[in-house]
């Protein structure tokens, strides 16, 4: 039986607009501004706002509001709120934290290339040449292979973006991560409109438009087309590995969590909108310029920032301003998102060794910041990053959420009562729709596209990498994070630790 | 820009930043209750 002591906090957001900045910090990542306009361009154009609307309000917003209902009623990291459901559920939590710590490592790294590249964008250091400087020059990338050639250009900005994640981490949930939000979000529009405003004013950006926005109604015929609708919206919206219920478990009680969820869903994707405006304005510029179509120079992730963006930047007028703009967006954006995934990982740690903020976060950043360094900053950085990326996404993040629902709606058949909890001090009922679009729509849905994703990854294999890099940093990774989820739910927690949620805000522990 | 590209660009404007305008309108109008404290983090 647990003991009760004195109560600690755990942190917590001052009010619901931080928490609100935060979770939008969390959702607006890189895959706002250099997924979704390749997205939306490969899935119909304008006709794509359909099954993208219908996936935002089907499955992203329901799935979003899952977890604030898991964080919230629990008041725990990850791990502690799925013990508090059901101590065999625990190990969700850590697959959750697990999966966290593989996304950061690798995260931290993008963050420093974009780094790199706003002082790039000064000089035009990639001369004609974009792609060969990126890969040649600048990440002095292998052929394949793991090697521990240290790239300084990588690494110098890399220990910068860790140092300054480890300073906000230590300052807590209100001072390190609200304020960080407060300040950065609002920088980021600022940055991302002004970029758009002068994509906008560049010859060739009415092209790019009618490219982006041009309907062809007969991709919605194609179950590819929602398919990647429902994908844009599930990786967008940071939901289903942890992240919303650390962050739920710190409002308080009586706050409008329905409403919040509403306000985080459709200000990801009218950022989403912005970022798909900007970059297409952009790239029809880009096509003008080459005497190209928009079709043949659009591109998405990597190739987008650090390859079609360059060029660009080369071309256009301002070119620095226009450079700065964006890699500024991209750092701001990654980096309010890499703060989230840490939380994920020190919430978790603080809750089960009942440690001190600045303990947990040392014991826990410390060690991954010397991964993070010694495995992508090095000439071999940017093959494990794409492999352990492509695989943690669909067989890391997209099967524990899963899990995750199955276990909720189906093992504890907790969704009725999250619906009351969540119903109780929100503007937005929840009602039996919410319940039906939990409990079985949107599963329905992620196993389609987990079975998707399984047929095309054993199909063929993925980027052409050879078969041991994608067992040891693809499928092994994505194994690992799993494994380390079971054996992390087995120690106990301490006594002083309760395993039921408490009732009031004063209750709550650590 | 044909027209129709012009109607699903518009159309994209009014039901994203439109539903986001809604939601925000929605969250200041109700009477919800802010925590007493920020508290303190350890």
């Amino acid at each position: 039986m647990s003991q009760t002591r004195a109560p600690i906090d755990r942190g917590r957001f001052s009010n619901k607009t931080v928490f609100i900045m935060a979770a939008i910090g969390s959702a607006v990542g890189l895959g706002n501004i250099w997924r979704f306009p390749y997205v939306a361009y490969e899935g119909g154009g304008g006709a794509f706002i359909l099954p993208y609307l219908v996936a935002l309000l089907v499955a992203g917003i329901p799935l979003l509001l899952l977890d604030y209902a898991i964080g919230h009623s629990q008041r725990g990291s990850a791990p502690l709120s799925f013990a508090r459901l059901s101590r065999r559920l625990e190990f969700i939590g850590w697959w959750q934290v697990a999966i966290c710590v593989v996304i950061s490592v690798y995260y931290a790294a993008i963050l420093a290339w974009s780094v790199q590249y706003v002082g790039f964008s000064f000089t035009q250091a990639w001369g004609d040449d974009p792609e060969t400087f990126f890969f040649a020059d600048f990440l002095q990338a292998a052929e394949t292979g793991v090697t521990l050639d240290f790239v300084p250009a990588v690494l110098i900005p890399m220990v910068i973006i860790w140092a300054v994640a480890i300073a906000v981490m230590a300052l807590g949930v209100q001072k390190g991560i609200g304020a960080t939000a407060v300040i950065f979000i609002p920088v980021l529009l600022i940055a991302f409109g002004a970029l758009v405003v002068q994509a906008l004013t560049l010859p060739g950006a009415i092209d790019g438009l009618q490219t982006l926005f041009e309907p062809n109604w007969a991709a919605l015929l194609d179950p590819a087309v929602w398919a990647s609708a429902f994908g844009q919206i599930f990786f967008s919206l940071s939901v289903g590995f942890g992240i919303m219920i650390t962050y739920a478990s710190y409002v308080g009680r009586k706050i409008d969590m329905t409403g919040s969820g509403f306000v985080v869903g459709f200000a990801n994707s009218g950022f989403e909108l912005l970022a798909g405006i900007g970059v297409f304005a952009a790239l029809g510029f880009l096509a003008q310029a080459s005497g190209a179509a928009v079709a043949d120079v659009v591109a998405g992730g990597i190739g987008l920032a650090f390859i079609a963006f360059p060029a660009i930047i080369s071309e256009a007028p301002f070119g620095a301003l226009l450079g700065v703009l964006f890699f500024v967006s991209l750092v701001l954006a990654g980096f309010t998102s890499l703060v989230s995934i840490l939380e994920v990982v020190i919430s978790a740690v603080r809750d089960k060794l009942e440690m001190s903020r600045i303990a947990a976060t040392l014991a826990v950043t410390v060690p991954m910041a010397a991964i993070s360094i010694l495995l992508f900053t090095t000439t071999s950085g940017i093959l494990v990053l794409d492999i352990a990326d492509y695989f943690i996404n669909r067989f890391g993040i997209l099967l524990v959420a899963l899990v995750a629902m199955l276990a909720v709606a189906w093992a504890v058949r907790r969704v009725p009562w999250f619906a009351d909890h969540m119903s109780r001090y929100g503007s937005v009922r929840l009602g039996r729709w919410w319940v039906v679009l939990v409990t079985f729509v949107t599963p329905v849905l992620l196993a389609i596209m987990l079975v998707l994703e399984l047929v095309t990854a054993i199909g063929e294999p993925y980027g052409g990498f050879p078969a041991w890099m994608l067992g040891v940093f693809g499928w092994g990774v994505a194994g690992a994070a799993l494994v380390a989820g079971i054996l992390l739910s087995i120690p106990k927690w301490k006594a002083t630790t309760p395993l039921e949620a408490p009732e009031h805000d004063e209750e709550v522990i650590r | 820009m044909t027209a129709g590209a012009i109607v699903m660009m518009v159309a994209a404007m009014v039901v994203l930043w439109g539903g986001l305008a809604a939601a925000i309108v929605n969250i200041v109008r109700f009477q919800g209750e802010e925590p007493a404290d920020s508290g303190r983090d350890l």
